[in-house]
Protein backbone atom coordinates (compact mmCIF):
# COMPACT_ATOMS: atom_id res chain seq x y z
CA UNK A 1 0.00 0.00 0.00
CA UNK A 2 1.89 3.23 -1.20
CA UNK A 3 0.73 6.63 -1.83
CA UNK A 4 2.84 9.53 -4.07
CA UNK A 5 4.81 11.64 -2.25
CA UNK A 6 7.14 14.96 -3.28
CA UNK A 7 10.50 15.87 -2.18
CA UNK A 8 14.31 15.41 -2.50
CA UNK A 9 15.02 12.05 -3.54
CA UNK A 10 17.88 10.05 -4.21
CA UNK A 11 18.36 7.47 -7.89
CA UNK A 12 17.02 4.81 -5.51
CA UNK A 13 13.40 6.90 -5.26
CA UNK A 14 14.20 7.57 -1.37
CA UNK A 15 14.19 10.76 0.53
CA UNK A 16 17.12 11.93 0.87
CA UNK A 17 16.83 13.23 4.46
CA UNK A 18 15.36 9.84 5.58
CA UNK A 19 18.31 8.27 3.75
CA UNK A 20 20.83 10.27 6.02
CA UNK A 21 19.35 10.09 9.05
CA UNK A 22 19.30 6.79 9.05
CA UNK A 23 22.91 6.47 8.22
CA UNK A 24 23.07 9.01 11.34
CA UNK A 25 21.15 6.47 13.35
CA UNK A 26 23.75 3.34 12.11
CA UNK A 27 26.77 5.88 13.36
CA UNK A 28 24.92 6.30 16.96
CA UNK A 29 24.13 2.62 16.86
CA UNK A 30 28.45 2.16 17.01
CA UNK A 31 28.69 5.05 19.72
CA UNK A 32 26.31 3.45 21.88
CA UNK A 33 27.69 0.33 21.27
CA UNK A 34 31.23 1.44 22.48
CA UNK A 35 30.04 3.08 25.35
CA UNK A 36 27.66 0.07 26.68
CA UNK A 37 30.48 -2.13 25.69
CA UNK A 38 32.80 0.05 28.10
CA UNK A 39 29.95 -0.30 31.03
CA UNK A 40 29.86 -4.27 30.83
CA UNK A 41 33.92 -4.88 30.33
CA UNK A 42 34.12 -2.43 33.60
CA UNK A 43 31.05 -3.88 35.35
CA UNK A 44 32.06 -5.56 38.60
CA UNK A 45 35.74 -4.39 38.65
CA UNK A 46 35.05 -1.57 40.75
CA UNK A 47 37.46 -1.75 44.21
CA UNK A 48 35.32 0.65 46.09
CA UNK A 49 31.77 1.58 46.25
CA UNK A 50 29.30 2.73 46.46
CA UNK A 51 28.38 -0.72 43.72
CA UNK A 52 24.70 -0.90 41.59
CA UNK A 53 22.67 -2.89 43.62
CA UNK A 54 23.12 -0.53 47.00
CA UNK A 55 22.87 2.56 44.77
CA UNK A 56 20.15 2.06 41.84
CA UNK A 57 16.72 2.84 42.60
CA UNK A 58 14.87 0.37 39.79
CA UNK A 59 11.28 1.56 40.80
CA UNK A 60 12.24 5.23 39.96
CA UNK A 61 13.74 3.93 36.99
CA UNK A 62 11.13 2.10 35.85
CA UNK A 63 8.94 5.06 36.33
CA UNK A 64 11.37 7.15 33.93
CA UNK A 65 11.60 4.21 31.36
CA UNK A 66 7.37 3.88 31.08
CA UNK A 67 7.68 7.79 30.73
CA UNK A 68 10.07 7.37 27.78
CA UNK A 69 7.86 4.96 26.05
CA UNK A 70 4.62 6.59 26.28
CA UNK A 71 6.81 9.14 24.57
CA UNK A 72 7.43 7.50 21.78
CA UNK A 73 3.76 6.78 21.96
CA UNK A 74 2.63 10.37 21.40
CA UNK A 75 5.42 11.38 18.91
CA UNK A 76 4.12 8.12 16.28
CA UNK A 77 0.46 10.29 17.26
CA UNK A 78 1.88 13.70 16.69
CA UNK A 79 3.02 12.10 13.11
CA UNK A 80 0.29 10.63 12.10
CA UNK A 81 -2.08 13.72 13.23
CA UNK A 82 0.14 15.79 11.19
CA UNK A 83 -0.50 13.82 8.38
CA UNK A 84 -3.66 13.96 8.21
CA UNK A 85 -4.29 17.73 8.85
CA UNK A 86 -4.84 17.90 12.03
CA UNK A 87 -2.37 20.32 13.22
CA UNK A 88 -4.67 20.98 16.82
CA UNK A 89 -3.67 17.08 17.53
CA UNK A 90 -0.21 17.58 15.96
CA UNK A 91 0.51 20.47 18.55
CA UNK A 92 -0.89 19.06 21.05
CA UNK A 93 1.14 15.33 20.65
CA UNK A 94 3.95 17.39 19.72
CA UNK A 95 3.63 19.20 23.23
CA UNK A 96 2.95 16.82 25.32
CA UNK A 97 6.18 14.49 23.72
CA UNK A 98 8.49 17.20 24.98
CA UNK A 99 6.73 17.40 27.97
CA UNK A 100 7.61 13.68 28.41
CA UNK A 101 11.16 14.58 27.12
CA UNK A 102 11.46 16.86 30.21
CA UNK A 103 10.10 14.69 32.86
CA UNK A 104 12.44 12.37 32.22
CA UNK A 105 15.45 14.71 31.78
CA UNK A 106 14.37 16.31 35.67
CA UNK A 107 14.27 12.42 36.67
CA UNK A 108 18.19 12.11 35.33
CA UNK A 109 18.91 15.23 37.60
CA UNK A 110 17.35 13.84 40.44
CA UNK A 111 19.43 10.31 39.95
CA UNK A 112 22.65 12.20 39.29
CA UNK A 113 21.74 14.15 42.51
CA UNK A 114 20.75 11.49 44.58
CA UNK A 115 24.08 9.71 43.70
CA UNK A 116 26.50 12.48 44.39
CA UNK A 117 25.13 13.11 47.89
CA UNK A 118 25.55 9.35 48.52
CA UNK A 119 29.36 9.18 47.11
CA UNK A 120 29.38 8.28 43.41
CA UNK A 121 30.90 10.68 41.24
CA UNK A 122 32.33 9.65 37.65
CA UNK A 123 35.72 9.77 39.50
CA UNK A 124 34.35 7.68 42.30
CA UNK A 125 35.53 4.37 40.71
CA UNK A 126 34.68 2.09 37.31
CA UNK A 127 31.19 1.68 37.65
CA UNK A 128 30.55 5.63 38.35
CA UNK A 129 32.85 6.78 35.34
CA UNK A 130 31.19 3.92 33.16
CA UNK A 131 27.81 4.67 34.42
CA UNK A 132 27.69 8.72 34.44
CA UNK A 133 29.57 9.02 30.21
CA UNK A 134 26.95 6.41 29.51
CA UNK A 135 23.54 7.64 31.11
CA UNK A 136 24.32 11.42 30.54
CA UNK A 137 25.35 10.79 26.82
CA UNK A 138 22.18 8.93 26.77
CA UNK A 139 20.76 12.60 28.61
CA UNK A 140 22.41 14.80 26.05
CA UNK A 141 20.59 13.41 23.45
CA UNK A 142 17.26 13.68 25.33
CA UNK A 143 18.19 16.76 25.73
CA UNK A 144 18.48 17.46 22.22
CA UNK A 145 15.87 15.89 21.28
CA UNK A 146 13.61 18.17 23.39
CA UNK A 147 14.84 21.01 22.45
CA UNK A 148 14.32 19.53 18.67
CA UNK A 149 10.52 18.71 19.70
CA UNK A 150 9.53 22.08 21.26
CA UNK A 151 11.25 24.12 18.00
CA UNK A 152 8.98 22.01 15.47
CA UNK A 153 5.93 23.00 17.99
CA UNK A 154 6.61 26.87 17.80
CA UNK A 155 6.60 25.99 14.12
CA UNK A 156 3.50 24.50 14.28
CA UNK A 157 1.66 27.36 16.54
CA UNK A 158 3.51 29.62 13.88
CA UNK A 159 1.38 27.90 11.15
CA UNK A 160 4.45 26.93 9.25
CA UNK A 161 4.17 23.31 9.79
CA UNK A 162 1.64 21.21 7.91
CA UNK A 163 1.39 17.85 6.31
CA UNK A 164 3.95 19.11 3.61
CA UNK A 165 6.00 18.80 6.24
CA UNK A 166 5.31 15.42 7.77
CA UNK A 167 8.76 14.31 6.89
CA UNK A 168 10.27 16.56 8.82
CA UNK A 169 8.10 15.33 11.97
CA UNK A 170 8.94 11.52 10.96
CA UNK A 171 13.20 12.62 10.71
CA UNK A 172 12.56 13.97 14.61
CA UNK A 173 10.59 10.66 15.41
CA UNK A 174 13.19 8.94 14.25
CA UNK A 175 15.53 10.41 16.36
CA UNK A 176 13.31 10.56 19.44
CA UNK A 177 12.47 6.55 18.54
CA UNK A 178 16.08 5.70 18.78
CA UNK A 179 16.67 7.43 21.95
CA UNK A 180 14.02 5.27 22.97
CA UNK A 181 15.43 2.17 22.18
CA UNK A 182 18.76 3.10 23.09
CA UNK A 183 17.08 3.38 26.80
CA UNK A 184 15.34 -0.24 26.35
CA UNK A 185 18.76 -1.10 26.19
CA UNK A 186 20.70 0.80 28.83
CA UNK A 187 17.55 0.43 31.27
CA UNK A 188 18.18 -4.08 30.86
CA UNK A 189 21.56 -3.74 30.85
CA UNK A 190 22.59 -1.46 33.59
CA UNK A 191 19.59 -1.09 35.53
CA UNK A 192 17.89 -4.80 36.02
CA UNK A 193 21.21 -6.99 35.01
CA UNK A 194 23.36 -5.85 38.27
CA UNK B 1 15.35 14.44 -8.82
CA UNK B 2 13.89 17.36 -6.74
CA UNK B 3 10.11 17.19 -7.08
CA UNK B 4 10.09 13.50 -8.59
CA UNK B 5 7.07 11.59 -7.41
CA UNK B 6 7.59 8.51 -5.65
CA UNK B 7 6.25 5.67 -4.25
CA UNK B 8 6.04 6.10 -0.12
CA UNK B 9 4.78 3.57 1.82
CA UNK B 10 1.89 4.13 4.32
CA UNK B 11 2.34 4.29 8.15
CA UNK B 12 0.04 2.48 10.21
CA UNK B 13 -2.58 3.68 11.98
CA UNK B 14 -2.95 5.53 15.24
CA UNK B 15 -4.75 2.53 16.71
CA UNK B 16 -1.53 0.14 15.64
CA UNK B 17 0.46 2.82 17.36
CA UNK B 18 -1.79 2.08 20.70
CA UNK B 19 -1.55 -1.39 20.61
CA UNK B 20 1.51 -1.44 20.28
CA UNK B 21 2.12 1.04 23.05
CA UNK B 22 -0.13 -1.22 25.17
CA UNK B 23 2.46 -4.06 24.58
CA UNK B 24 5.04 -2.34 25.68
CA UNK B 25 4.35 -1.19 28.55
CA UNK B 26 3.07 -4.75 29.45
CA UNK B 27 6.64 -5.79 28.21
CA UNK B 28 8.06 -3.36 30.74
CA UNK B 29 6.06 -4.30 33.67
CA UNK B 30 7.42 -8.18 32.59
CA UNK B 31 10.90 -6.94 33.24
CA UNK B 32 10.17 -4.93 36.14
CA UNK B 33 8.09 -7.89 37.18
CA UNK B 34 10.21 -10.53 36.71
CA UNK B 35 13.69 -8.37 38.32
CA UNK B 36 11.73 -9.21 41.93
CA UNK B 37 10.77 -11.97 41.67
CA UNK B 38 13.29 -14.93 43.27
CA UNK B 39 11.75 -17.55 41.11
CA UNK B 40 12.88 -16.01 37.92
CA UNK B 41 16.75 -15.66 39.31
CA UNK B 42 18.20 -18.22 37.42
CA UNK B 43 17.12 -17.19 34.03
CA UNK B 44 17.00 -13.32 35.13
CA UNK B 45 19.21 -12.77 32.36
CA UNK B 46 18.49 -14.49 29.14
CA UNK B 47 14.21 -13.45 30.11
CA UNK B 48 15.39 -10.00 30.52
CA UNK B 49 16.92 -9.43 27.22
CA UNK B 50 14.63 -11.50 25.25
CA UNK B 51 11.90 -8.85 26.86
CA UNK B 52 14.69 -5.56 25.87
CA UNK B 53 14.93 -7.17 22.42
CA UNK B 54 10.99 -7.90 21.79
CA UNK B 55 10.18 -3.86 23.19
CA UNK B 56 13.60 -3.22 21.11
CA UNK B 57 11.65 -4.83 17.82
CA UNK B 58 8.75 -3.38 18.36
CA UNK B 59 9.37 0.20 18.83
CA UNK B 60 11.95 -0.03 14.93
CA UNK B 61 9.46 -1.94 13.35
CA UNK B 62 6.39 0.01 14.47
CA UNK B 63 7.04 3.16 15.27
CA UNK B 64 10.54 3.79 13.31
CA UNK B 65 8.06 2.25 10.28
CA UNK B 66 10.81 -0.05 9.20
CA UNK B 67 8.08 -2.70 8.72
CA UNK B 68 6.84 -0.95 5.89
CA UNK B 69 9.87 1.16 4.79
CA UNK B 70 12.67 0.43 2.01
CA UNK B 71 14.41 -2.53 2.94
CA UNK B 72 17.21 -0.15 2.39
CA UNK B 73 16.97 1.93 5.79
CA UNK B 74 16.58 -1.73 7.57
CA UNK B 75 20.51 -2.73 5.82
CA UNK B 76 21.49 1.22 6.81
CA UNK B 77 20.49 0.34 10.67
CA UNK B 78 21.02 -3.58 10.62
CA UNK B 79 24.30 -3.23 9.25
CA UNK B 80 25.72 -0.71 12.30
CA UNK B 81 23.96 -2.49 15.00
CA UNK B 82 24.97 -5.80 14.06
CA UNK B 83 28.61 -4.75 14.02
CA UNK B 84 28.02 -2.88 17.18
CA UNK B 85 26.86 -6.17 18.77
CA UNK B 86 29.89 -8.09 17.39
CA UNK B 87 32.29 -5.21 18.52
CA UNK B 88 30.41 -5.84 22.01
CA UNK B 89 30.72 -9.54 22.12
CA UNK B 90 34.46 -9.52 21.03
CA UNK B 91 35.17 -6.88 23.48
CA UNK B 92 33.84 -8.60 26.24
CA UNK B 93 35.86 -11.72 25.41
CA UNK B 94 38.65 -10.06 24.73
CA UNK B 95 38.92 -8.12 27.96
CA UNK B 96 37.18 -9.68 30.36
CA UNK B 97 39.94 -12.68 29.33
CA UNK B 98 42.36 -10.37 29.63
CA UNK B 99 41.55 -9.01 32.99
CA UNK B 100 40.43 -12.81 34.19
CA UNK B 101 44.30 -13.62 33.30
CA UNK B 102 45.98 -10.78 34.64
CA UNK B 103 43.69 -11.76 38.24
CA UNK B 104 44.97 -15.19 38.11
CA UNK B 105 48.44 -14.16 37.22
CA UNK B 106 48.44 -12.50 40.56
CA UNK B 107 50.27 -9.19 41.56
CA UNK B 108 53.12 -8.15 39.40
Amino acid sequence: MTHAATGHHTSMGLDNRKMAFWTFIGSECLLFGSLISTYLVYKGRSVVGPYPPEILNIPFTSVSTFDLLMSSLMMVLALAAVQRGDMKWGKIWLFSTALLGLVFLGGQVLEFTEFVHKGLTISTNLFGCTFFVLTGTHGAHVAVGVLWLLTLWVRALQGKLGPANAMTVEITGLYWHFVDVVWIVIFTVVYLIQ
Amino acid sequence: MEGASVERPVHPTADVYLRVGAVLVILTVLEVGVFYVPAFRLVLVPVLLVLSAAKFTLVVMFYMHLKADSKFFTFLFGVPLLLAVGVMIALLFLLLGALTLRGAAGPG
